[in-house]
């Protein structure tokens, strides 16, 4: 008989708003990513000076993981995001700085986050979890590949926790959406909840 | 608990369009890296190895392909096209797909690349390789820097364990593009001259591009001569830095005991490693502590770079292929561009290709966004 997890928490970032378990944190109406995760980072009170090195896809999945993990104590907790963009949206960045000759100024602190996964490394940072990372990309949200993913990493014992979910950050349009898979929580770990929950940041 | 294994497997890469190119070369210490002018990648020349373009394109042809496809998409199609037929297996709803890359067709940022910026998301190019042989689910597109290609097979193999497939192809590529050279370049990491892993006067990495597939299966009726077993893999962050190791090689480390506690074999019943060796100062460093931390600093190891360059996504995949093939032909693969030890703590590099007797491997990575990665495997037919 396998093992039943379930949703412990989650939270949403889109349209310039915050939800975690389906309340409103946060909403300014502003539709600039820089401007609304700044507003964002000083709302949500955080002191952490490396927020402000970092690309975007890192600091949506920052702050959305800030979210769940402040609070927890679990240092084993497993990191499986997943996106449509990966990191595209410094990609282009990078690449605009290598297009001509006479403005060629490539950077190491802009090629570094041309990697999905680096905001793995930032949140591991933060949080201090030396713990399982996996960076996935498909077409669009897949609960069912990252339902079995945390499944597997908790029944192997890789992980007491999986936090899970969506970080899409692509030319000014940003989504996110995170979950912690635990073994007790408010909901059961199905992926029919996993998506009714990624469907509607609100109370359902 | 089930069994997962590696099976039928395919490398295209400078060598040739088959594995066993690759192995031939290797066996005889022969290097793949060659220095190239190409001023539409770099103004300088580099030292790289790739696939002849017009033996990609010749052979890609012959499969008449009904619509255009990237160069990438060639490499990944032409290297799994051989996986699949070897394996003889049908392409049901219980087989998967899973495609291990860091930057994908990144080229397609190029103003001057035929092919639209669209073709750049990687969820594409997983589609255009579903497509063309016909897998039933989406792809998985891992893209999780220098790890990827290794994290892949435990991606794998958790799939399978889990129940969602039972069977899956594993596909890895990236490419030299001006996009990664001139990033590594700004990192002032890139050598001009053949990479030496953990070599005193070592100068740097090469990158190198290879696509590279293995068969992942429970199903025992399926294996190939080769075949090894997945006994234990694990994948541990730094938690440290985005762009540089732990200086205790602290994810590594990690990484090696969780996988080694998951086999269940001891530090001392490891045959060989095929270690990341990129052939930076501090990568090579970070490992070498990590390996001693891990009592494996006598154990016979090995970085592959030498032969190809770093491969991105490919890589760790790529060097599990040729570590089951050095267990199948009991002989330890030389870390060419090795002379002179030049890390703080000792590793037993081997020097040249020898002779010897084994049945186990330690397959590990490191890389950007302080990721790790270690895999132990097991040969299946002593």
């Amino acid at each position: 008989m396998k093992t039943s997890y379930f949703i412990q928490e989650y939270c949403h970032i889109q349209n310039g708003a915050i939800w975690r378990n389906g309340e409103s944190l946060y909403s300014n109406g502003e539709t600039d990513f820089k401007t609304f995760i700044k507003a964002a980072y000083k709302t949500l009170d955080l002191d952490y000076s490396k927020f402000f090195k970092m690309d975007h896809l890192s600091k949506l999945a920052f702050i959305a993981s800030d979210l769940l993990l402040s609070s927890d104590t679990e240092k084993n907790t497993a990191l499986v995001l997943s996106n449509r963009a990966a990191s595209l949206d410094t990609d282009r960045k990078h690449q605009k700085s290598i297009e001509n000759e006479n403005g060629y100024y490539p950077s190491p602190a802009v090629f570094v986050y041309t990697l999905p996964n680096i905001c793995l490394g930032e949140i591991s940072i933060k949080h201090q979890l030396f713990s399982e990372n996996a960076f996935f990309v498909f077409e669009q949200f897949q609960a069912a590949y990252l339902h079995d993913y945390a499944s597997s990493l908790l029944d192997m014992g890789r992980a007491e926790k999986v936090l899970c979910g969506w970080v899409d950050m692509d030319d000014e349009k940003y989504d996110a959406f995170l979950y912690v898979v635990a073994k007790n929580g408010i909901f059961a770990h199905s992926k029919e909840k996993i998506n009714q929950l990624y469907q509607t940041p609100w109370q359902i | 608990m089930h069994s997962v294994y590696l099976s039928h497997n395919n490398i295209v890469s400078g060598y040739g369009l088959d594995a066993k190119d690759a192995v031939e070369n290797i066996r005889n210490e022969s290097t793949g890296l060659r220095s190239v002018s190409d001023a539409e990648i770099l103004p300088h020349p580099i030292c790289t190895s790739r696939i002849d373009s017009d033996v990609l394109q010749n052979t890609f042809m012959e499969l008449q392909p009904k619509e255009a496809y990237t160069r990438l998409e060639q490499l990944l199609i032409l290297s799994l096209k051989e996986t699949i037929k070897a394996s003889q297996l049908k392409l049901t709803d219980r087989v998967g797909l899973i495609v291990s890359t860091t930057k994908g067709n990144i080229d397609a940022l190029e103003p001057q690349n035929p092919f639209p910026e669209s073709r750049a998301y990687l969820s594409r190019l997983g589609e255009k390789i579903r497509t063309f042989f016909g897998f039933q689910n989406e792809a998985v597109v891992l893209s999780n820097a220098c790890v990827s290609g290794v994290l892949a097979l435990a991606v794998a193999k958790r799939f399978v364990l889990q129940g969602t497939y039972d069977h899956v192809f594993v596909a890895g590529g990236d490419l030299v593009t001006k996009f990664i050279l001139s990033g590594f370049q700004a990192f002032q990491a890139l050598s001009e001259e053949p990479c030496r892993p953990y070599d005193k006067n070592r100068t740097g990495i090469n990158i190198g591009e290879v696509g590279a597939s293995v068969l992942v299966t429970k199903d025992k009726a399926l294996l190939a001569k080769e075949s090894v077993v997945l006994l234990g893999e694990a994948s541990c962050n730094d938690a440290n830095h985005i762009s540089g190791p732990s200086r205790t090689g602290e994810g590594l480390f990690r990484s090696i005991e969780a996988a080694l506690k998951q086999s269940g074999l001891h530090a001392n019943e490891i045959d060989c490693i095929s270690a990341h060796g990129t052939a930076t100062q501090f990568n090579d460093e970070m490992e070498a502590i990590a390996f001693n931390r891990a009592r494996l600093q006598g154990t016979p190891i090995n970085s592959l770079k030498g032969y190809f360059g770093h491969t991105l996504g490919a890589s760790g995949l790529l060097e599990t292929i040729l570590g089951m093939h050095s267990l199948d032909q009991n002989t330890l693969f030389a870390s060419k561009g090795f002379q002179e030890l030049g890390v703080s703590q000792p590793l037993n590099i081997i020097e040249t290709t020898t002779p010897k007797q084994m049945t186990t491997f330690l397959k590990t990575a490191s890389g950007f966004g302080g990721c790790n990665t270690a895999a132990i495997f097991k040969k299946v037919f002593l």
